[in-house]
């Protein structure tokens, strides 16, 4: 494609953001128009799809081409989109409700079929729009609107539930963090195939500081750990500490320095390993004990189910016999009557 | 045994293959079927099988049936009785001694009619001797044994050797029609070009049966039926799920679109999706989702990307679509959906056909929610009305529903080949980059809106489930607004009768006693109850509907030229319902019934003399 230079002021639409002061959705369109002007595709070829939600309402902020659907089914739409028209970058917009709950089907088998798009997921842990009731990421115990007395089930992780689901493409940032957020959006356009995108997002009204634990200036270096490519899984505040392998094979943190460990002996970050053993462990440490895991944490190459569609049409129109309609009406048994 | 085999001239017969759901019924009648329409009958079928692929065998509940009708002159339903009945066990003729005529041919797999079978059946005597048979033409043959015997050579399991009695049995009939053996066979050598030992075995069951009947006389009747004198041109045989693929087809290829087909496996509607599947070569991009809301979802989000798309169904998965078939409304994209409509309500009788679909169809979705709605009536016009159903989706910007029903979708006829070259255009309404776009601006004569493909430059918008604003679609909660919207909406779908033919009926169409109205897929059984009850002197006409949102322009004066309206249908009553609140004014009588099967001709000339006679 022909890169263009775009601001990200040129995907910002005419339509004034109606989203509350201090919502952590701000943060996320300033990065993905930042991300969008960076990348420079043509503003035409973006479809930004969503379904229902505080964070749907996210494609009429957009100068781009957009589709505001219904409740849990932005995955099912998008993935039609993308198979009529494989030219067109399409990024899915949806809630933890939206995706996790309503939407949890549509979820898992577009990332079983790699359909190329890029799944921005809103993780605030709440249900917003309809004014705060707990959600399949809400963590258990929470107190909420229908959780009075707190919540007695078990919350997924999107990111273990990415990887179950066969998923090739998971990235993690905060929403206050701008410049981590466009930069992993941007890997996961690139990324061939179906990518979630998963950022912390705080909801000021009904679940404010649900991911305090994580993003508090206080402690974020000791309960932060952005990950990169080919790089060791280092983080803290003085850059000492890192992650290893137990002997039980778990991961452990390690102090560098300490007990003979050197930086050599900290684990090389490879968000390419097929084997998702490793990632399924990053995506699951939690604070305090451990650090979250930032950044893009699996990316692993497979045919994706629009090019194998293409594929296949190709190859069949080359060995069959049928080309057009007057062919098919016109084939097997047929009689004349005269 | 050896009898004067007589000859029969009919100008129609019909012939009903009963077995066990593992005995081949399906095949054994869309052989006899495809062999009379090659020999120049028209004709019609009707399978009755179970939803279960194999019930516990030699039962009542799992016996699989296909009727066939085959006549000189025009052949509208799979028949009412049969002829010939074929009941290769007990439970096959305790489940369809009801369908035969009475003095008819009754063929039996004697070897399957022992103590063990009948208890399966349910029968406490035999009914070859209890005296239940009486009046019947009862032919019973050593199906099973002599198929063993004519097959011992060929080094088969005995399994696979009784697998072909039903060969056995279709020979014997070919025998009896005086039809040739060589299309069946000509079918095997293709169908099990791999594995030409089941072929051969096929073929020699086939022939062994068709000599058997010719040497032994054990048929005392032997039928002829001239060939049919029907339009002249090439043709071929179709199901109405099979025509409807086409139909789909034939509009990408007229509109010059790809074909996206969304949809999740149902029956009776699943052949659609199967068709649709096997043509890539025609660029057809079907995707199996994972559910009934993500066929429909996908097919949204690929109108919306510029494909002509579709998805299909049934009754259970519209109810699961009906949301989604709301934002279709909302967004006013061109979307096809099939509903081959099944027994209700729940899952109801999924095998079994019924039209009880049509008020969840015109009106199964919240809110003010218009969609067209089209039926097909034939097998052969399921192709038709597919094709009506995306032009008129594509040319006004709306979501059409597309109703045929399990009786349609099975049933065969043979089918007249259109060319593509006669078939109506397609004028899309699509923006070009420079345009000066709004979403919501609409043609003034159709309200159609134009659509934008996302890819195109300076043409970038948003919409979406929301109410949005005349013209520009941005959201708007404003209420006088809200109420243009809906009223645009509701006169979008209105104005498509300016594009449809008026209603026609036959019979008397300048008016007279009694007007039958008829929806769908029972036009056939209609149209021969009318035209026997005319034969015998009664001023009876039909008006069969196939646009029913909108109505044609002329129903409401159709409907007033007849002193009596008796609206008949296979539900309680929805199409008489939806009649009365648009034509308050006359009075409309109803023959209904939900049973899981069509009409038959006898029962509607029966109900509809009753009620001319109250």
């Amino acid at each position: 494609m022909d890169e263009i230079k775009y601001t990200p002021k040129d995907f910002k639409s005419d339509q004034e953001v109606r989203w509350c002061p201090g919502c952590g959705d701000h943060g996320i369109i300033t990065a993905v128009q930042k991300a969008m002007a960076e990348l420079g595709y043509p503003k035409e070829s973006w479809a930004v799809i969503s379904g229902i939600g505080c964070s749907s309402r996210f494609p009429y902020y957009m100068n781009t081409y957009g589709f505001h659907t219904i409740h849990g089914r932005a995955a099912a739409i998008a993935s039609g989109a993308k198979n009529a028209n494989r030219n067109l970058n399409i990024l899915q917009i949806s809630g933890d409700g939206d995706a996790l709950a309503i939407g949890g089907n549509h979820f898992i088998h577009v990332l079983r079929r790699n359909v190329d798009i890029t799944i921005l997921l809103f993780n605030n842990e709440i249900y917003g729009l309809t004014k705060g009731q707990y959600s399949p990421t809400t963590k258990l115990g929470t107190k909420t609107k229908t959780s009075p007395y707190g919540t007695i089930e078990h919350p997924f992780n999107p990111g273990e539930l990415c990887i179950g689901a066969q998923g090739k493409f998971f990235a993690r940032s905060i929403d206050t963090n701008v410049s981590l957020t466009a930069e992993v959006l941007e890997t996961a356009v690139k990324h061939k195939g179906a990518s979630v995108v998963e950022v912390l997002q705080n909801c000021v009204i009904f679940a404010d500081g649900a991911h305090s634990a994580v993003t508090d200036k206080e402690f974020k270096d000791d309960r932060q750990i952005i990950l990169r490519q080919g790089e060791p899984m280092i983080f803290g505040k003085e850059k000492n500490k890192g992650l290893m392998l137990a002997k039980n094979g778990e991961l452990k943190i390690v102090e560098i320095g300490k007990d003979g460990i050197t930086k050599d002996d900290i684990l090389v970050h490879d968000a390419h390993n097929p084997n998702p053993f490793i990632h399924w462990m990053l995506v699951n440490m939690k604070a305090p004990e451990f650090p979250v895991a930032l950044g893009v944490i699996r990316d692993v190459e497979a045919h994706t189910y629009d090019e194998a569609l293409d594929q296949q049409i190709e190859d069949v129109k080359k060995m069959s016999k049928i080309h057009c309609m007057e062919d098919l009406l016109n084939s097997g048994d047929t009689w004349e009557v005269k | 045994m050896s009898q004067e085999t007589k000859v029969i001239e009919k100008h129609d017969v019909v012939i009903r293959f009963s077995g066990d759901s593992g005995d081949g019924m399906q095949l054994t009648g869309q052989q006899f079927s495809d062999t009379a329409a090659l020999f120049g009958n028209d004709v019609a079928t009707f399978p009755d099988y179970p939803a279960e692929i194999r019930a516990p065998q030699g039962t009542v509940g799992g016996v699989s049936g296909f009727q066939v009708h085959i006549g000189e002159e025009h052949v509208t339903t799979p028949g009412d009785y049969a002829d010939v009945l074929v009941a290769m066990n007990p439970a096959a003729l305790k489940a369809n001694l009801r369908w035969a005529k009475k003095e008819g041919t009754i063929i039996l797999d004697l070897d399957a009619f022992t103590d063990k079978h009948f208890e399966k059946a349910g029968y406490t005597s035999n009914p070859l001797e209890d005296g239940s048979l009486e009046g019947y033409n009862v032919v019973p043959v050593r199906m099973t044994e002599l198929t063993v015997e004519a097959l011992k050579e060929t080094g088969l399991d005995q399994k696979s050797v009784v697998r072909c009695k039903n060969m056995f049995a279709l020979g014997m009939i070919y025998w009896m029609f005086e039809e040739s053996v060589e299309h069946t066979e000509a079918f095997f050598d293709i169908k099990f070009g791999k594995k030409p030992n089941i072929a051969s075995a096929n073929k020699l069951a086939l022939r062994a049966g068709y000599n058997y009947a010719a040497n032994v006389h054990a048929l005392a009747v032997h039928f002829k039926v001239s060939p049919a004198t029907i339009e002249k041109g090439k043709y071929r045989t179709i199901t109405g799920n099979k025509a409807t693929a086409w139909g789909l087809l034939a509009v990408a290829e007229k509109a010059g679109l790809p074909l996206f087909c969304g949809s999740y496996p149902i029956t009776p509607a699943t052949d659609i999706l199967h068709e649709l599947a096997l043509r890539r070569d025609l660029g057809a991009k079907t995707y199996q989702a994972e559910d009934e809301i993500g066929g429909i979802c996908t097919a949204i989000g690929a109108s919306y990307a510029g494909n002509f798309a579709c998805t299909t169904t049934s009754g259970p998965g519209l109810a699961l679509k009906s949301e989604a078939c709301g934002l279709a409304v909302m967004a006013e994209l061109p979307l096809v959906i099939v509903d081959v409509q099944r027994g209700g309500p729940s899952t109801g009788l999924p095998t079994k056909t019924e039209q009880a679909d049509l008020l969840q169809a015109l009106y199964g979705r919240n809110g003010e929610s218009p969609m067209p709605v089209i039926a097909a009536s034939t097998s052969g016009n399921c192709f038709d009305y597919a094709y009506i159903a995306g032009k008129i989706a594509l040319e006004h910007m709306t979501p059409v529903v597309l109703l045929t029903d399990g009786f349609l979708a099975n049933g065969a006829q043979p089918w007249l080949i259109p060319s593509m070259d006669k078939l109506p255009e397609i004028k899309l309404r699509v923006a070009k980059e420079g345009d000066d776009y709004h979403p919501y601006s609409r043609d003034p004569e159709t309200l159609a809106r134009t659509w934008a493909l996302p890819g195109t430059k300076g043409l970038e918008h948003r919409i979406g489930g929301l109410e949005k604003m005349n013209i520009t679609g941005n959201i708007s909660y404003v209420p006088e607004n809200h109420q243009l919207m809906v009223d645009l909406r509701e006169e979008k779908v209105a104005r498509i009768a300016n594009d449809i033919p008026e209603q026609e009926v036959y019979g008397n169409a300048e008016g007279g006693d009694v007007l039958i109205v008829g929806w769908g897929g029972t036009y056939g059984h209609l149209f021969s109850a009318v035209k026997e009850m005319r034969a015998e002197g009664k001023d009876i006409s039909l008006a069969h509907f196939n646009y029913i949102n909108p109505l044609p322009k002329n129903t409401r004066d159709v409907l007033s030229r007849y002193k009596t309206i008796i609206v008949c249908e296979l539900n309680l009553g929805q199409f008489a319902k939806y009649l009365k609140s648009k034509f308050p004014e006359f009075n409309y009588k109803q023959v209904n019934k939900v049973a899981g099967l069509p009409f038959t001709v006898v029962e509607l000339k029966e109900k509809i003399n009753a009620l001319l006679n109250a």
